[in-house]
């Protein structure tokens, strides 16, 4: 048995039960622990990542389930290298404890991505399940706004 | 190298004066003349450990937890300000837990807008007694104090580092040291010729360190007073920051535990069997209140925990949340622990009032539940016991100290063959002040030698097993006459905090007043002619802790709402009333008014909404906020906000905005839905869809102003927090004319979700 899944561009052969959420995979069997647990049942985003460039919530996802490479913070870009979205979290200085970040940019990067210049009604519309007990919305709806302007100019 | 030998060999280092060809400032002298650490000699500077030099160059020891706050940024600014760094050159460490590290500010207490008045300052050391000694090795993270506590500390640290070095320079160039400038992390000579820190730092650590350096005034400032990139920013947005949760050992294995959910009871028996035979599971572990199942990874061990059938024993108090509020409102009728405020006559106010035919007497009574801390990252610790040897734990703990003391007796050690690791918290809000988490990892490694083990804690068992911002019922009498204010009375009660923990702590609860269990209520900016704060104690046993503001938290709300009522009563403006009371107690709180009326446009508000305003000072900052309603197809939203808090001294104002809309969302999340109830003795809430906070669609826009017209420095992690609830009801009133005098608001309105 074992299951084979793409992750930030690597291909890993999994010897887990089908049922383990795609979460714990990335955590404890590939050591990718900038997906971060918060609640397990899909109320929190903090485990948010990229199933075939859609945002989806990890901890929901078994194993057996994963259709399409995934990507997480760690492939979205590195401290020497970061993405725009990155960039424009650091330079509006979002983090507070930092334990949903992870979770944020990835929905808010899957929101760019369909969306290059949302409004505020619809960051909230596609950020509502992410939440964040620092109350860093503030910061955070303003570096989406930042990183679609630097996204857009290029 | 695996991460345990490098955070061996770290601890280790700074356990020692030199540092593989570097120095760590201060350590040994501290070690060697260990000076009363609660009262330095007036004018001595006093070297702390803060600051390692090595030829890489400049690492800041900033011994306090990092959970979000932003202290060890401003903690290595404070270094890096004296020590002359580039700010992009100096990296942050917390360091290992140490007495050099104890919070004096904690000790010392907080400041009240009578400043420098005797009687009003001893904070902790008032509420602790005898038992101070035992407390000055406290290495804690909490009571919005790390930047009071370190502000000169600090600073001294860097200020003689730099002039340690400049000595260095001096022997080696054969110059006068007054003929030499510190500067961009290098020691520069007239000639041109420029050394850096690390090329001195050998030589320097030789060297008997300079003392009673000046400190430089505020207008040469190059760092402090400025918004500063946070040395954590880019970690904490690449996913490359290292929380607890996130500790990889080799061979690691993955354990959860499952202990009473009748807080405090016992465990009867309990069946594995079931469990044991799951896939992936390596052992299921007694620990005598409860169970831990270590298996190959996380999620396997949440299922067998679940599978695992346990015969609770019963808790020790009260099962449903009746009860326990009856038992509360009980504490009403007993003689007070405390009256810490009793100006005026009160008794002969209110009574001449109800006499009167001018005057008007309101009373009111306010209730609020107990709530959960809910961090971002649920409890966990890591740990690897060698038996007879030593015990490591990572874990995310405010209390390092006190975790390792804890855990030496549960592993049979001496404390020093205790090592506590602190990674960044995802959250504390006081949580992590409590050392459970990393004593449970102890106690299931001590099962497991030689086993690295991160022993996590689902949601659930989080929601469900925290030490609880207690519930409060207060008593409100007022009296108002001609516009005015004339009396105020409160009699307030809760299970004590402070007792509590410090029967956890030390064993025993110290006798005597509770200035914590009033605070929030006692010592706020209004000139009222008489005032009077009773503080009652109920004996319930839910657990509770520090969260965010502690009963400043609940105090706020009920003073805060009640002084509305007054305003009412009066036929007055709320913020005009406000005003009135402040301007003749303390000019700087009646500014803050001042700057939210202009901030909101107080006076011309727009139709369809509610305001509502409130201040309290608490941790030596005063806040004032005023929060918009407003009526919406889908129910009511939390539409805008403005906040004004005067710190006296700002260190970093981007860092203290974020403070301060974090506290204001903590505080409205709570107030909106934040409810912990119990029934069969169990707290009712499991996850989020229980204990929803609000999120970005549900929160506020949120503006704040920083002032400087205190003269101490204050808090700024809790002040921001207990305002919020009162501004929130009082704009809701203002809105809807329903005065709501429970929490959560929930029940009273509907919220757009
Ligand atoms: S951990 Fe997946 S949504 Fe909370
Ligand atoms: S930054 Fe702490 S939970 Fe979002």
């Amino acid at each position: 048995m074992g299951f084979v899944i793409s992750v930030n561009g690597r291909s890993h052969e999994v010897d887990l039960p089908g049922g383990v959420p795609l979460l714990w995979v990335l955590r404890d069997e590939l050591g990718l622990v900038g997906t971060k647990y918060g609640c397990g049942v899909g109320a929190c985003g903090a485990c948010t990542v990229h199933v075939g460039g859609e945002a989806v919530r990890s901890c929901q996802m078994p194993l057996e389930e994963v259709a399409g490479p995934v990507t997480t913070i760690e492939g979205l870009g590195t401290p020497g290298t970061p993405a725009a979205i990155q960039r424009a979290w650091v330079e509006h200085q979002v983090a507070q404890c930092g334990y949903c970040q992870p979770g944020q940019i990835m929905q808010a990067a899957a929101l760019l991505g369909e969306n290059p210049a949302p409004s505020d009604a619809e960051i909230d519309a596609a950020m509502r399940g992410n939440l964040c007990r620092c109350g860093t919305y503030e910061r955070i709806r303003a570096a989406i706004h930042a990183a679609a302007r630097m996204m857009r100019e290029g | 190298m695996g991460r345990l030998a490098r955070y061996t060999r770290r601890a280790v280092l700074l356990g020692s004066a030199a540092v593989a060809g570097g120095v760590a400032f201060g350590y040994w002298q501290y070690r060697r003349e260990l000076p009363n650490p609660l009262r330095p000699a007036p004018g001595q500077a006093v070297l702390n450990p803060y600051l390692i030099i090595d030829a890489e160059g400049i690492t800041v020891i900033a011994p306090r937890a990092e959970m979000g706050q932003g202290n060890q940024s401003t903690l290595a600014a404070l270094v890096a300000e004296e020590l002359e760094v580039p700010w992009d050159a100096v990296r942050v460490l917390h360091g290992p837990p140490a007495q050099a590290y104890y919070n004096g500010a904690l000790i010392a207490g907080h400041r009240t807008f009578r400043d420098g008045d005797a009687g009003v300052m001893q904070g902790l050391a008032e509420a602790a007694g005898e038992i101070l000694p035992k407390m000055l090795g406290m290495q804690v993270t909490g009571g919005s104090t790390a930047v009071i506590d370190a502000f000169d500390k600090m600073r001294l640290a860097g200020a003689s580092a730099r002039e340690t070095l400049k000595v260095a320079a001096a022997r080696r160039l054969g110059l006068p040291v007054a003929a030499l400038a510190a500067a961009g992390g290098a020691i520069r000579a007239p000639d041109g010729t420029v050394l850096g820190y690390g090329e001195l730092a050998e030589e320097a650590a030789r060297i008997e360190p300079v003392r009673g350096v000046a400190l430089k005034p505020r207008a040469q400032w190059k760092l402090l007073g400025r918004s500063l990139p946070r040395t954590d920013m880019v970690a904490k947005c690449t996913g490359t920051a290292e929380f607890g949760a996130d500790i990889r050992l080799p061979g690691m294995l993955f354990a959860t535990v499952r202990m009473n959910p009748k807080l405090g009871g016992g465990m009867v028996s309990f069946d594995a069997g079931a469990a044991e035979a799951m896939p992936g599971v390596e052992a299921v572990l007694d620990l005598g209140d409860g169970i831990a199942v270590v298996a190959r990874n996380t999620w396997l061990a949440f299922q067998a925990a679940e599978a695992v059938r346990i015969d609770w024993g019963e808790a020790p108090y009260p099962p449903a949340t009746g009860r326990i509020m009856a038992e509360i409102a009980r504490a009403l009728d007993d003689r007070p622990n405390s009256v810490l405020q009793d100006v005026g006559d009160v008794e002969g106010a209110l009574s001449g009032a109800a006499e009167s035919g001018n005057a008007t007497v309101i009373e009111a009574e306010y209730r609020v539940p107990y709530l959960a801390h809910a961090t971002m990252e649920p409890m966990n610790g890591t740990a690897l016991f060698v038996p007879g040897e030593r015990l490591d734990i990572w874990c995310g703990t405010q209390a390092p100290l006190l975790a390792r003391d804890k855990a030496a007796k549960i592993a049979g050690l001496k404390k020093d063959r205790v090592h506590v690791h602190v990674p960044f918290l995802g959250g504390g809000f006081g949580r992590r002040a409590e050392p459970d988490a990393a004593l449970l990892a102890a106690r299931v490694a001590v099962q497991l030698p030689g086993v690295p083990v991160k022993v996590m804690w689902s949601r659930e068992e989080d929601m469900r097993h925290d030490f609880y911002r207690p519930a409060a019922i207060a008593r409100m009498r007022g009296a108002v006459a001609g516009g005015r204010a004339l009396a105020l009375d409160a009699k307030i009660a809760a299970p004590s905090v402070s007792r509590q923990s410090m029967q956890r702590i030390a064993g025993f609860a110290p006798p005597g007043p509770d200035r914590e269990h009033v605070a929030g209520a006692i010592d706020q900016p209004w000139a009222i002619p008489n005032y009077r704060i009773a503080g009652h104690l109920a004996d319930v046993a839910v657990p509770v802790g520090f969260w965010r503001s502690v009963a400043s938290s609940f105090n706020g709300f009920f003073h805060e709402c009640f002084l509305d009522e007054m305003a009412h009563a009066a036929g007055r403006d709320p913020l005009e009333f406000r005003l009135e009371l402040a301007r003749a107690a303390h000019a700087p709180s009646a500014k803050l008014l001042e700057t939210v009326a202009r901030m909101s446009d107080w006076a011309n508000k727009p139709a369809g909404t509610g305001r509502g305003v409130a201040m309290t000072w608490s941790f030596s900052t005063p806040v004032a906020e005023v929060v918009e309603v407003a009526e919406s197809p889908d129910g009511i939203r939390i539409t805008r906000a403005w906040v004004a808090c005067d710190v006296g001294t700002a260190l970093d104002p981007g860092n203290i905005r974020a403070q301060m809309q974090g506290g204001l969302i903590f505080g409205l999340s709570a107030a909106v839905s934040g409810e912990i109830s119990f029934e069969g003795g169990e707290v009712e809430q499991f996850n989020f869809p229980d204990y929803d906070p609000l999120r970005m669609n549900t929160a506020p826009q949120i503006q704040v102003e920083v002032l400087e017209n205190n003269h101490h420095i204050g808090g700024v992690g809790e002040p921001g927090t207990p305002p919020a609830a009162p501004a929130l009801a009082n704009a809701l009133f203002d809105l809807t004319g329903r005065r709501a005098r429970e929490l959560p608001l929930s029940k009273t309105f509907d919220f757009a979700v």
